[in-house]
């Protein structure tokens, strides 16, 4: 670690964590209004009907009861990303939790009591359970006037047929990945407010808030300059708060129709049951190879069962894309993914973004593969890694690549190549993920403010969002660096469209890249304010002044100082006096990608390579994770407690998407919705995680840092199958890999179809 | 159904009329405001809403109010010693990183305090079963069974002294 640094590379505990440690911190849950009213929501029970009737008066009558809504109060609102959806279902339902009605009343209680008093009468209609069955001739078209296909995508570089034949060995492959749940703790939930002049208030633990925004002015027609949306403490999200969900849109419905605060929150079965999943996908996959290990070409055909309504899962084709084509260097590749409607639960965004997935396959592919052509396991992933300042076929720049560095490292801390006692066995994975922003909009900005007052306490304000990662720790320690005052000196405002600068949103790991860099450039423009002034005082030039530790002095004779306090202070109390206000937008160097898919996404790409050593027992299938070890390179690491934290948790959700999670649907009916039954990992599944860093320093991060908060997810399940394979000789092409699938592919039984 | 009740939760007596179906969870947040002990799931699978009853941690979603009469009872607003004091427990959770959304925090917390009383000098695989039932989504575990064990050092050496 350099030592030029003061709070840059400090392991620094979270600036927050104080109220979350003492119970002070404020989660949705614990936030209330004058004259609030709680809200529940009335759910089909049935995948795919028509709805005939519905009669509310006995729950109108219900005590407590202010106000009972069904589709008919939804008329002409369109919300989603297909523009799809609508808040209560009038005439159809289309999947097993649609919302068909929807009460206010004094207590929550009395909402959900009243729920049950509701009628509805439905003609149920045959459902479609799979993107198979949706495609096939004469199915039930699921939305009037829009085909099952909802979209596909096609991306090629060089020409696999060419690469297919100047391979060696080629492999083929049938993957089937789960429906995944974001599973964070905190149900999901909203409350709204409309003040006396129609300005909507909406506190919700959302991840893009300025976009949200937009999302509330298109369906209700209310100007954006009227909407404010707050994030109070987020209790985990994983991206899954990159929709604005149905019980957004029905909370405002009712704060609207009630003219009072109204707030709804999910319990843990509904929350299972109706949020936005990792989609489940079928794949079929091919890999060739030359006898010496080099990658010639790569094939995947996705087929994405999306639910029955478009949310932001749609899109993730475009990360998994840019996986097969760039994970490894690969001369030619092509990627097909169809997109389609059915009565299922509907997926979303979830950390890694498509990326587990891809990796998953590719990281299958390529460790049967090094198998035979009888090559090191390790040897081969450094032979087709990524390398420094390079150009992939794509068009990705990537600049900054410790890949081959990660995989070194993982295999040294795993003890590559030791003797294993029966039954262990140990997998290698490696992971590409973007690091410096992802342009998926034609902004990919965000912007900041930083003041300096004359107590010497600075205020970033960000247009950033704190999920529980750590962003506002990182952003003041940025901050402090940049100011030359310390990390504590700085307190984050962050949570507030009608106070932040305007923001894309939390995702695609950008939040420390595009954040910081923002941040960087306001604390500049802050600093040159101070040292202005300074200079004058000190009776030097503003370039022969140096800001640390709160101080601001002559940098060849530090003796001529003064505390950035006093500074401020003069300026304010003088004639014709100034504040210390610094403001920046940063909007990274990136490019769309065009309609072939190419072009430089992001500005800085983050590697990582992941080694899991398990021991899977024979008898029963059961694999139990003996050691597993993370190694990545983020850049420079800004706060080390917090990027272990990034890692350690991603891997752990990681274990879960490989070994125990998956919502189990019977014809679109959720049959595991507990945590009971949908199995988060657990202390006892989790062993303790090793994390390495690489330590890469980009030449466009902040301080030299990239992106952190997906990539330690995204080879965890490819490096635990992979291991299994090494353990048993099993190679499991299904996930999660519960006991029951491990037991039957030990014994040759079927295990892709149960 | 109402029964009247009385609960002495953080050293405070509180006398209170419930209905008779009401989890400790929902009164403690809702009647008493003390919405540190988090709703998580409401069967007894995730642990956030953890608290001591009677020097025991249990979950509060699964014990009746009207169960817990005439117990002592301590939540996460009690733990901390006094204003500007943390307790050793809160102390290391937040110096190993052991926190990120905080959500589970709480529950965290309780059932350390409880389970640190009954072990005192724990080992890795000891905390791995104990807080089996107390999920976390956003930090791997591996910071939160640091801190534990942290936090069981800083409590020995402060008994010892």
């Amino acid at each position: 670690m350099s030592t030029e640094f003061v709070n840059v590379g400090v392991r620094t505990p979270k600036k927050d964590v104080l109220p979350k440690v003492t119970g002070a911190a404020r989660y949705l849950q614990d936030l209330e209004q004058p004259g609030m009213l709680h809200g529940a929501v009335l759910r089909s029970g049935i995948s795919r009907a028509r709805i005939l009737s519905i009669d509310t008066r006995k729950a109108e009558a219900a005590p407590g009861v202010r106000k009972v809504l069904t589709g008919a109060h939804s008329e002409g609102i369109v919300f989603g990303f297909g523009k799809d959806n609508t808040p209560l279902k009038k005439d159809l339902v289309r999947c097993h939790f649609d919302e068909v009605a929807a009460v206010a009343a004094d207590t929550e209680a009395q909402a959900r009591a009243a729920l049950e008093l509701i009628e509805v009468e439905y003609e149920e209609l045959p459902g479609v359970f799979s993107a198979e069955d949706a495609l096939a001739d004469g199915a039930p078209v699921l939305h009037e006037g829009r085909r099952n296909l909802f979209t596909k995508y096609d991306y090629k570089h060089g020409d696999l047929d060419a690469g297919l034949a100047a391979s060696d060995e080629v492999i083929e492959m049938d993957i089937r990945l789960p429906q995944h749940s974001p599973g964070q703790l905190a149900p999901s939930g909203c409350m709204a407010a409309f003040d006396h002049e129609g300005r909507l208030t909406v506190w919700t633990p959302n991840q893009v808030p300025f976009l949200m925004a937009k999302d509330f002015a298109d369906a209700f027609g209310i100007p954006g300059s009227k909407i404010r949306v707050i994030q109070p403490t987020i209790g985990g999200s994983f991206g899954k708060g990159l929709d604005t969900h149905t019980l957004d849109m029905i909370t405002v419905l009712l704060a609207r129709e009630c003219g009072r605060p109204v707030k709804v929150v999910n319990t843990r079965e509904e929350e299972l049951r109706v949020c936005t999943t990792r989609q489940p996908s079928t794949v079929h996959a091919r890999m060739g190879i030359t006898r010496d290990g080099r990658i010639q070409a790569v094939e995947v055909d996705f087929l994405c069962d999306i639910g029955a309504y478009v949310s932001w899962g749609v899109g993730t084709p475009v990360v998994k894309l840019e996986t097969v084509a760039a994970l490894y260097r690969i001369p030619h590749a092509h990627m097909r993914a169809r997109m389609v409607y059915t009565s299922n639960p509907y997926s979303g965004a979830i950390r890694g973004y498509g990326n587990p997935q891809a990796t998953f396959i590719l990281e299958s592919l390529l460790d049967e593969l090094a198998e035979r052509i009888g090559m090191d396991k390790v040897q081969i992933r450094l032979l087709n890694a990524n390398r420094p300042d390079s150009e992939t076929p794509q068009g990705l720049q990537i600049t900054s690549c410790g890949q081959r560095e990660c995989i070194e490292k993982v295999a040294e801390m795993i003890g590559w190549g030791r003797e294993l006692p029966a039954n262990h066995g140990i997998g290698i994975a490696a992971t590409m993920n973007v690091g410096g922003g992802a342009r998926i909009y034609r902004s990919d900005g965000c912007g900041s403010i930083v003041k300096v007052d004359d107590f010497g306490k600075v205020t970033l304000i960000t247009g950033t969002t704190e999920i529980g990662q750590g962003s506002e720790t990182a952003m003041a320690l940025i901050v402090a660096e940049e100011l030359g005052v310390r990390a504590e000196d700085v307190s984050v405002v962050n949570t507030d469209t009608d106070v932040k600068p305007w923001d894309v949103g939390c995702h695609a790991s950008r939040t420390t890249f595009i954040g910081g860099n923002s941040a960087i450039l306001a604390a500049r423009e802050a600093k040159a304010k101070i040292l202005e002034y300074a200079a004058g005082k000190l009776e030097a030039s503003p370039d022969e002044l140096t800001i640390r530790d709160r101080m601001v002095f002559v940098t060849a004779d530090p003796e001529r100082a003064m505390p950035i306090s006093t500074a401020v202070r003069k300026m304010h109390f003088r004639p014709g006096g100034s504040g210390v206000v610094g403001e920046a937008f940063y909007d990274p160097p990136n490019q769309m990608m065009d309609r072939r898919f190419y072009g430089n996404m992001s500005v800085a790409y983050g590697f990582g390579a992941q080694a899991a050593e398990v021991r899977v027992d024979p008898d029963t299938g059961e694999v139990e994770i003996v050691r597993l070890v993370a190694v990545h390179d983020a850049g420079r690491v800004i706060n080390p407690l917090a990027a272990e934290g990034q890692i350690e948790g991603g891997a752990a959700m990681g274990i879960g998407y490989g070994l125990t999670e998956e919502l189990q649907l019977d014809e679109g009916r959720l049959l595991n919705p507990s945590f009971l039954d949908y199995r988060l990992p657990s202390n006892q599944e989790v062993p303790k995680i090793e994390v390495g860093f690489v330590e890469t320093v980009d030449p466009n991060g902040p301080f030299g840092a990239k992106g952190i908060g997906e990539m330690g997810l995204v080879p965890t399940a490819a490096a635990l199958t992979n291991a299994v394979k090494d353990a048993v000789g099993v190679r499991m092409r299904r996930i999660p890999m519960t006991r029951e699938r491990v037991y039957r592919a030990l014994k040759g039984l079927d295990y892709m179809n149960d | 159904m109402r029964r009247d009740i009385t609960l002495t939760v953080n050293d405070r007596v509180y006398e209170l009329s419930v209905a008779v179906d009401r989890p400790l969870l929902e009164v403690l947040r809702e009647d008493l405001e003390l919405t540190g002990t988090k709703y998580g799931c409401g069967t007894g699978d995730c642990g956030t809403c953890v608290v001591e009853v009677d020097g025991r941690s249990v979950n509060s979603c699964l014990m009746l109010a009207v169960e817990a009469d005439g117990c002592t009872i301590e939540t996460v607003e009690g733990m901390a010693p006094g204003v500007n004091e943390l307790h050793p427990i809160q102390r290391a959770f937040i110096d190993a990183g052991a926190v990120q959304c905080g959500y589970c925090t709480p529950g965290y917390l309780m059932t350390a305090q409880s389970f640190l009383r009954d072990h005192p000098e724990p080992s890795d695989e000891e905390i791995r079963s104990a807080f089996e039932g107390n999920l976390c989504r956003c930090t791997g575990y591996t910071k939160i069974r640091e801190a534990i064990l942290d936090a069981a050092r800083a409590l020995r050496e402060e008994a010892g002294r």
